[in-house]
């Protein structure tokens, strides 16, 4: 059974010797981690490295997952996932309010779609946006709740790169405006250098590296000074320059 | 309908010439002819016709359209078939009706909790498997040869399709749907009212279209073998006087209350379904 999550009204995440296993096969390790309120902090690992796993157990939706240890999580919690998951029977501005009530949720709704820059979709349907479009729904449905945590696993995974760096400065953006812890979860090395002031790399169940970015936003991949911490990045995760 | 349109590799040593553009084979059918489902019953019609009139078709057996339309104007007019329209319909609307509400409900209570799963759906397999019209002559033991019994079998041939497809839609409800509303914080009556039911709405449209298939195959039959009123008695009267145009029309008002009734199944489907089209089109 996995340890209830304590509710706090502090928006910080604590972790202390969080283990998560499945059929016996241990995939989180005792995990110690603590994330700051406000810090914008990116989570790499290779594939099935157990990302997902503890971003899940965050998040308080690993049922039945067998695991152990302390975690503490703030009251709201939002999860951007890497498929929009809108639901296509709802418009878009119904998907944004979706398990919100009150009498001013459809403008909160409606502020919060113009953030991502769909004013004026309200009323589409979810397949009739593109890929782009439908992850900034999908992020305007996590903001309008006020997280102050924000999760997302590998959100911009499955756009294209031009796409994606648009969506990048938008997250960006938006955290600063709003300023909720947020943990992304990426496999993409430069995603997480350009986006995050800690990186964080899962490797056997525990953090393998936890290296601070200090460098000014915007970023740009091409800042020579960013290439030391991909490279450091890139070797706690076992890979060399030359096979990437 | 877009038409891809592809350049074909240039080797570099041809490549001042002008590259060639071909269409590539379309696969699919093509764009969809006006009113395309009458097509073919017209074309039907038209040979009927056109038989009749140079005599070819022996009207002992097959009458001309025209006598078909003469004799159920003479039977319209004379209260025959108004009646016997009106009990069948009664049938089927009755039978369907009470169908619809047991097989929503059925699906409502096995879909979304397990005890009534363990409950029901075991027995609703059972049932199905069980041809609904073998259950004729015990229903007429038990319910006599009146209304109840007709009503009921009509009740059973329809409620099993809806049942199965709601059930089916309910219980297949996307896991990552699931996850979404814990997220999002949804109570369960939410959960259910925003994201299962809407979610099973295409497969219950299914179960819906088979109901009322079956509602009027269950009335045909029961009138068929039953007769003591309504279409089918008007029909097998007409077989004993060897009146086939009478025989026609009966037949040709079950295919337009069927035509109809399918029609206007599949006009709400688009209307409450329309997100869908966003996704096929
Ligand atoms: N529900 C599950 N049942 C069994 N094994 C699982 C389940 N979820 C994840 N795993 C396993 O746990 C490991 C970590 O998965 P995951 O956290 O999804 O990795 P990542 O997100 O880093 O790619 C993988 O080996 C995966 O097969
Ligand atoms: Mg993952």
């Amino acid at each position: 059974m996995a340890p209830h999550t304590e509710q706090l009204t502090r928006s910080a995440v604590r972790l202390r010797g969080l283990t998560r296993s499945f059929e016996g096969r241990t995939v989180l390790d005792g995990i110690d981690l603590d994330l700051p309120a406000g810090q914008f902090t990116a989570l790499l690992g290779h594939s099935g490295s157990g990302k997902s796993t503890l971003l899940r157990a965050i998040a308080g939706l690993d049922h039945g997952v067998a695991g152990d240890g302390r975690l503490t999580a703030p009251r709201r919690v939002s999860v951007v996932f890497q498929d929009s998951r809108l639901l296509p029977w709802r418009r878009v501005l119904d998907n944004v309010l979706l398990g919100l009530d009150g009498k001013d949720a459809a403008d909160r709704g409606r502020s919060a779609l113009a953030e991502v820059g769909l004013a004026g979709r309200e009323r589409a349907w979810p397949g009739e946006l593109s890929g782009g479009e439908a992850q900034r729904a999908a992020l305007a449905r996590s903001l309008v709740r006020e997280p102050e945590l924000l999760l997302a696993d590998e959100p911009f995974g499955a756009l294209d790169a031009l796409t994606r760096i648009k969506m990048h400065h938008l997250l960006r953006e938006l955290w600063q405006r709003h300023r909720p812890s947020v943990l992304l979860v990426t496999h993409d090395v430069d995603e997480a250098i350009v986006l995050a002031d800690r990186v964080l790399v899962l490797d056997r169940g525990r953090i393998g590296l936890d290296l601070t970015i200090d460098r000014p936003h915007p970023r740009s991949y091409r800042e020579p000074v960013l290439g030391e911490y991909r490279e450091r990045l890139l070797a706690a995760l076992g890979v060399t320059e030359d096979h990437t | 309908m877009t038409a891809v349109t592809t350049t074909t590799a240039v080797p570099a040593a041809q490549a001042g010439e002008i590259p060639q553009v071909r269409r590539r084979r379309r696969l699919s059918p093509g764009r969809r002819l006006p009113a395309a489902r009458l097509i073919g019953p017209l074309v039907l019609l038209a040979l009927w016709a056109g038989a009749s009139a140079a005599h070819t078709l022996d009207t002992g057996a097959v009458p001309a359209p025209w006598t078909v339309l003469r004799t159920a104007g003479r039977l319209w007019s004379d209260g025959t078939l108004p009646t016997d329209v009106l009990t069948s319909l009664e049938r089927a609307g009755y039978g369907f009706a009470i169908g619809l509400v047991a097989g929503v409900l059925l699906a409502l209570a096995a879909g979304l909790s397990r005890t009534g799963e363990a409950l029901i759906d075991g027995t609703v397999q059972l049932n199905r498997a069980i041809p609904t019209l073998g259950l004729i002559p015990l229903f007429i033991l038990w319910l006599g040869i009146g209304e109840t019994f007709k009503v009921a079998i009509i009740a059973i041939v329809v409620y099993i399709p809806i049942y199965l497809n709601t059930h089916a839609a309910l219980s297949g409800i996307d896991s990552r749907y699931v996850e979404l509303a814990e997220v999002q914080g949804l109570t369960r009556l939410a959960f259910v009212r925003q994201i299962v039911v809407p979610g099973a709405l295409p497969g219950f449209f299914v179960g819906l279209r088979l109901g009322v298939t079956g509602s009027w195959l269950g009335l045909v039959v029961l009138e068929q073998i039953n007769a003591t009123s309504g279409l089918g008695y008007l029909m097998f009267q007409a077989q004993n006087y060897g009146q086939t145009d009478v025989i026609l029309v009966g037949l040709l008002i079950y295919g337009v209350f069927g035509l109809v009734s399918d029609s206007a199944v599949r006009l709400i489907e688009r209307r409450v379904l329309s997100w869908r089209r966003t996704l096929s089109s």
